[in-house]
């Protein structure tokens, strides 16, 4: 089969059938900013963070198919300022204390944001109640700083095989459920579960392992987000 | 300002060249007699209350977001309590003395800002200078050694604090139970390149503090000065100690209150008031009452408490400071320059010692224990004796939290200072001039007060609300206490 042809940003990219443009701009060593999105789960398109225009109108690059000549932008200034404003309504929608987050430095919204450069908030902070579930005696959630992507409630369902997790609410009430009676402590999730490793924020952690890496040691103190799928094409010859 | 019953209120404000914000207040009578001086800190931080519900672990790292200065003292001190609490009684040799690498580096970078940046300006140019000069930029301007003296000592303390605790600032080296880190050899030989230098400057800093208040002894001697209790931690055979040791009270004879107290029951000796003008609280110890038992922290008590220091040339230093008063203690408010920089010489001493340490390349960082639900940590900071206090339930969350930070302990002090200098210098004057004023300000600065740490009243905070007309005439108060 013929591989699929686009451009992203006016260079030309291969893809085969069935990949998205995520997907195939990441094999071809092209970033483009995530949340909700992760290659061990189905895409998603909840987050809205890798927002590209495709032939000028914008669509989430983690669940659009790639196909034959779309002209995808991904670094213009239109994109730029959608993901930004994304970005920033996502920490003022929360209550993202960076300062005392153990997820600080592995933490892929804060690596996003110092990515756009983003260092204070744009919109009024809304501080939300929300409440710390510390029942479990080795996992803890916090509320505070879910950014409601359902990578754990894609996970526990589908890599888990337990479906701890369900969105409940809708519209600014919506919230992180358990499939409990009560709170994590009577779920059936388990330290080792996938569905809490794969958190990209500091909302869902196991206990007693905060600040054990240190400074200087941590994921994105080390590179960039983004910086390993780049290198993909930094390695290419040109 | 004239008030309702026809005295003047003299208000400076802010405080300056100290941590935090604060102002004083001065009332005089209608023959300009001072009535009532008050240190006043105004703002208001209430972590005891906010840090309820959140993760034992996280507490070292977020209750040192307290202070900029400081930070190092109270992510130890939340350490030592969250070690006692993850049962971690003895901590390996490696995570030991890399807390104190952290904690000689703190001391260090604090000492040194103070002393230079704070108040090398009263010392060096006179407490009624020009003010325009009276300042860290007139001390660059007329002593340019000293001014590059004090930048480099400080960036030596703060490289320190970084190769430990991960930053400058409000780092995350310390954890329940142990370190995350060890000093790699090329840190450690970054450090002992440099470690010769900040000792000569150390022993340099030394003697012109020695000099200084030999020098101006006359007039010092009774600036500001109280027959005051004193607080510290000392070492099981009495000498000093900022890290682990028990709590020793002693009078202004020199006499025992207690000593060797442990940590965990501090709470049976000193006891905590709140007053409604202040969002301060006042501590004092138990068995002597809040009208005799306010005591003094920092340099001073540390130096006065101590037996002996454990390196040679802060003993030696130490012994020079104790010949001025006989052995006995000294009770000079500014005083507690020189006995700071003799701890600054200290720090650089046990600092050189544990680079030459093998121990700090070690790699078991971590150890843990029998669960407890209560934990007790108490540093010296370099502003004095810290307490950290908290209880955590099965969950791991922390229900209750209870700081007695060192510039609380000094509050009574202070106050008393204020006073004193006030009525020494204020007192019937027709004039009351910028230079006066400032007099006050070198009194408070003696005690190298944080502002920011200290404001943690219990409950709901007191809070006074004074209406004033176009005049200046107070017209109204509510009080909420």
């Amino acid at each position: 089969m013929n591989p699929i042809k686009f451009t992203i940003d006016g260079i030309r990219i291969e893809a085969t059938a069935g990949q998205t443009i995520m997907e195939a701009a990441d094999a071809a060593g092209i970033y483009i900013p995530r949340l909700c999105a992760h290659p061990e789960l189905k895409p998603y398109g909840s987050c809205r963070v890798c927002t590209v225009l495709v032939n000028g109108r914008p669509q989430s690059s983690c669940t659009q198919p790639a196909s034959d000549g779309l002209v995808v932008e991904n670094n213009s200034e239109q994109t730029q300022h959608i993901r930004r404003d994304i970005i920033e309504m996502l920490f003022v929608e929360g209550n993202h204390y960076c300062m005392f987050c153990e997820k600080s430095g592995n933490c892929e919204l804060q690596a996003i944001a110092y990515r756009f450069g983003i260092t204070a908030p744009k919109f009024a902070l809304q501080f939300p109640a929300q409440n710390v579930d510390a029942t479990h005696p080795d996992i803890f959630i916090d509320r505070n700083r879910c950014i409601l992507c359902a990578r754990c409630v894609r996970a526990s369902r589908d890599i888990d095989g337990k479906n701890v997790f369900q969105f409940l609410g809708r519209g600014a009430k919506r919230h992180l459920g358990i499939n409990s009676d009560a709170n994590l402590k009577n779920s059936n999730i388990d330290v080792t579960d996938r569905a809490i490793g794969i958190c990209p924020v500091g909302a869902l952690l196991p206990k007693r392992v905060g600040f054990h890496t240190a400074v200087g040691q941590r994921l994105y103190d080390i590179e960039p987000i983004g910086t390993a799928i780049e290198r993909r094409r930094s390695a290419e010859p040109a | 300002m004239t008030t309702t019953t026809g005295d003047r209120r003299i208000v400076i404000e802010p405080v300056t060249r100290v941590e935090g914000h604060g102002k004083v207040s001065i009332l005089l009578d209608e023959d300009n007699k001072v009535k009532q001086a008050r240190l006043h800190i105004v703002e208001f931080r209430g972590f005891e209350r906010f840090i309820q519900g959140r993760l034992l672990w996280e507490v070292p790292v977020l209750v040192q977001r307290l202070c900029g200065i400081c930070p190092v003292s109270h992510h130890l001190a939340a350490a030592k309590a969250l070690d006692r609490i993850v049962g971690a009684d003895k901590l390996t040799p490696t995570a030991e003395k890399m807390r104190l690498l952290m904690h000689h580096g703190q001391f260090l970078q604090s000492h040194a800002l103070h002393f230079f940046h704070l108040c090398s300006p009263d010392l060096l140019f006179g407490f009624d200078a020009d003010v325009a000069m009276r300042n860290v930029i007139g001390v660059a301007a007329a002593h340019r050694d000293l001014a590059v003296q004090g930048v480099m000592m400080r960036k030596f303390g703060q490289e320190i604090i970084k190769a430990t605790a991960g930053k400058k600032i409000h780092g995350t080296g310390a954890i329940p139970g142990g370190i995350n880190k060890n000093l790699s050899i090329a840190e450690r030989d970054g450090f002992l390149k440099d470690i010769g230098q900040m000792m000569t400057w150390a022993r340099g800093v030394v003697d012109i503090a020695r000099g200084y208040t030999i020098d101006n002894l006359a007039t010092l001697a009774d600036f500001g000065s109280l027959d005051s209790n004193y607080l510290s931690l000392a070492a099981a055979d009495g000498s000093y100690e900022i890290y682990d040791g028990g709590l020793r009270a002693t009078t202004c004879d020199g006499e025992i209150i207690f000593d060797h107290v442990d940590n965990q029951l501090y709470d049976q000796y000193l006891n905590e008031e709140v007053r409604p003008w202040s969002y301060m609280k006042f501590p004092f110890i138990k068995s002597l009452g809040p009208e005799h038992g306010w005591y003094r922290v920092g340099p001073l008590a540390r130096v006065n408490n101590a037996d002996r220091f454990t390196t040679p040339e802060a003993e030696q230093a130490r012994q020079e400071f104790a010949a001025v008063t006989d052995g006995k203690p000294c009770h000079v408010t500014m005083g507690y320059h020189w006995a700071r920089m003799i701890e600054l010489l200290h720090s650089v001493e046990c600092i050189q010692q544990l680079l030459n340490d093998t121990d700090l390349q070690g790699t078991d960082l971590v150890v843990n224990g029998e669960r407890r639900a209560e934990g007790v940590g108490i540093i010296e900071a370099p502003r004095g004796t810290l307490f950290h206090h908290y209880k955590v339930d099965e969950k791991d969350q922390v229900t209750m939290a209870n700081l007695i930070v060192s510039t609380t302990s000094n509050n009574e002090p202070m106050n008393r200072s204020v006073q004193k200098v006030a009525e020494d210098h204020l007192s019937g004057r027709m004039e009351i001039t910028e230079g006066m004023l400032n007099h006050i300000e070198v009194a408070i600065r003696a005690y190298d007060p944080c502002l920011s740490c200290a404001t943690h009243a219990m409950g709901q905070m007191p809070l006074t609300i004074e209406l004033y007309d176009h005049e200046g005439t107070r017209i109204d108060e509510r009080v909420r206490g």
